[in-house]
């Protein structure tokens, strides 16, 4: 990863966490000042979906032309969406705790992101139950897919399809007048941005590891 | 007379230092003003400078030992 992407997720991020508390938002009754929360909450998912997506590109990379290094990049790219993921579930309990009364409400999108991330959760069990690298590296990239397209509706659309608390949810589109008023939107982006940035940092330190590691493990075989 | 010149001793201090406390000093209340929030602000860039600086480190850590690796291989292989 460029250098200078990692010095704009540093300063984005400095800005979002300085002015997502100190700058004026909508004054809302019950949401009162959580709805800064938006800013902290919101980006995990983004960052989450932006993960699985390019974990998904590296799977259908991997089948179309086998290599360990598109299935080490599939993997660490899940790896840390799922970390992006299991953030955002929890932030989310405790948001809705004091939103909506209850960690969980039984919210159709609170449970779609939940069923994703068992899904996801399921992808590390499979790659750890397969002994052979070759056939754990194309069966996972089989079953990426799938996890990807369970994902979509899960959170996408059937949410949409029923009346929920959760804004984005009930027919309206994701971004509306009512979900995101438009004073949030210099914060809320750049959050979007500078955490996906540090996802794809940590990714790039993850698959640096895993390269050294099976060099290591190449020179190792060499001595013998 | 010692007792009564300590007693008025003792009031003078206290009246002095009474007079002392209802000063209204200028103070630095940037941090405590609305709330205290920018002590909250300040928590949180601390967190995040940290955890960045710990990032950081880690990729650096990784870049000399793939250095190393590399090192190590050539010289097997020569």
């Amino acid at each position: 990863m460029k250098n200078w992407l990692k010095i704009v997720a540093v300063v984005l991020l400095i800005y979002v966490h300085t002015a997502g508390l100190l700058l004026d938002v909508p004054r809302l009754n019950i949401l009162n000042e959580t709805i800064r929360a938006l800013y902290f909450h919101v980006p995990m998912w983004f960052g989450m979906v932006l993960l699985f997506l390019i974990s998904v590109y590296h799977a259908i990379r991997y089948l179309r032309n086998p290599s360990i290094e598109t299935d080490r990049k599939s993997v660490e790219y899940a790896n840390i969406g799922l970390l992006f993921g299991i953030l955002g579930i929890v932030t989310g309990m405790l948001w809705a705790n004091y939103a909506w009364g209850t960690p969980w409400h039984g919210d159709p999108k609170q449970n779609g992101a939940a069923i994703t991330l068992l899904v996801y959760l399921a992808y590390f069990v499979l790659r750890g139950s397969i002994e052979n690298s070759e056939q754990r590296a194309r069966l996972s990239a089989v079953y990426n897919i799938f996890a990807f397209a369970a994902m979509v509706p899960l959170i996408f659309i059937i949410p949409r399809l029923t009346s929920s608390m959760h804004p984005g949810s009930g027919g309206n589109p994701g971004f509306n007048m009512y979900d995101l008023d438009s004073s949030m939107r210099p914060v809320f982006y750049p959050a979007v941005i500078g955490w996906f940035l540090v996802g794809l940092w940590i990714v790039s330190i993850r698959v640096k590891v895993k390269e050294l590691e099976e060099k290591i493990l190449d020179l190792h075989d060499e001595n013998k | 007379m010692m007792k009564t010149s300590k007693g008025i001793f003792l009031l003078i201090l206290l009246m002095i230092s009474n007079t002392l406390f209802a000063q209204d000093a200028a103070m630095a209340d940037g941090m405590r003003s609305e709330g205290k929030i920018y002590v909250v602000v300040g928590i949180i860039l601390i967190i995040l400078l940290g955890l960045f600086f710990y990032l950081t480190m880690l990729d650096r850590k990784v870049k000399k030992l793939e250095n190393l690796l590399n090192e190590k291989q050539v010289k097997t292989k020569s």
